[in-house]
């Protein structure tokens, strides 16, 4: 059997030292992604398969929801975990199509900016929301926000 | 690596003594060796799937943020999630989130499993039929509870 090599004498990159952040990567595709099937399909069944489904969302809803630190846990692993997974993807196509360096460093800085935006934002809302806000009309509300 | 035409780059044997191999010139691109394979397809529905569903993320994480602005603010954005029209797009994207989950499970029974790697036909017919079993678990519940009233 013969192999045929295009360039054998092309000059190839040698990585020398250093954490091989590719692998990584590659290795968090994996994992979160083992994470992600539990954590997503147990989202979509509570919210979209239980009772009446995509009708029964509301403030009352996601409000009993996230003040069961569960849940908040659950939720939180579940914004971590998927949009890391989402924007590493993201970067890999990218890396494929965006060969033009300017706009390749655009696109990944949007990317970037997107994620820790988001990944803030997510967190703060999941663990400083109210689920009884003071003001707001009682049939709105969780029903345990009227209970005392 | 695709895009590569084969043949371009012969070393240069020393004319006249080897008979240089004839190459005729490709009718496609050349060099996309699986081009049509059903693994290419998986490839190019999990890059579509996957882009699909981080452009969902990002819009999800925003409107569920609205619980922080107000009750009213928060039922207003979710109340559009409830109408036909998003409840098809419901359909759409779940199938989207089987599909990339269950084809993203068999790359890793590839990469980690010599057995996995022996089977990945067999492995994608059985993510066909998963994907079909989940799409029948769901759609017909779903579709029942956005038309009804």
């Amino acid at each position: 059997m013969t192999v045929s090599i295009e360039t054998p004498r092309a000059p190839r990159t040698v990585r020398r030292g250093g954490i091989n952040w590719e692998k990584w990567g590659w290795i968090y595709m994996r994992v979160s992604g083992v994470a992600l099937v539990v954590l997503i399909f147990g989202h979509l069944f509570v919210n979209l398969m239980i009772g009446d489904g995509v009708k029964a969302l509301d403030f009352a809803f996601v409000g009993g929801k996230l003040s069961n630190p569960f849940w908040q846990w659950w939720d939180t692993l579940l914004l971590w975990l998927a949009l890391i997974h989402g924007a590493n993807g993201m970067r890999t196509i990218t890396n494929d199509y965006a060969r033009n360096n300017l706009v390749n460093l655009i696109l990944k800085g949007a990317i970037l900016a997107a994620t820790i935006v988001l990944l803030i934002l997510g967190t703060l809302v999941i663990f400083t929301f109210d689920p009884c806000p003071a003001g707001a009309a009682a049939n709105l509300l969780p029903t345990f926000c009227s209970a005392g | 690596m695709p895009g590569k035409s084969v043949g371009t780059a012969v070393p240069s044997a020393p004319r006249g003594k080897y008979s240089l191999p004839k190459f005729s010139k490709p009718k496609a691109p050349a060099g996309i060796v699986y081009r049509g394979d059903p693994g290419m397809w998986s490839w190019v529905l999990h890059r579509i799937t996957g882009v699909a569903i981080f452009f969902f993320l990002l819009v999800h994480i925003l409107d569920t943020a609205l619980v922080r602005v107000s009750p009213e603010a928060y039922n207003a954005v979710i109340g559009t999630y409830k109408n036909p029209i998003m409840g098809l797009g419901e359909v759409a994207l779940v199938a989207a989130i089987g599909l990339h989950a269950l084809n993203g499970l068999r790359i890793i029974l590839i990469d980690f499993w010599a057995w996995g790697t022996k089977h990945q036909k067999l492995l994608q017919w059985i993510v066909i039929i998963l994907w079909i079993v989940l799409l029948v678990g769901f759609v017909p519940r779903h579709l029942i509870n956005v038309f009804s009233e």
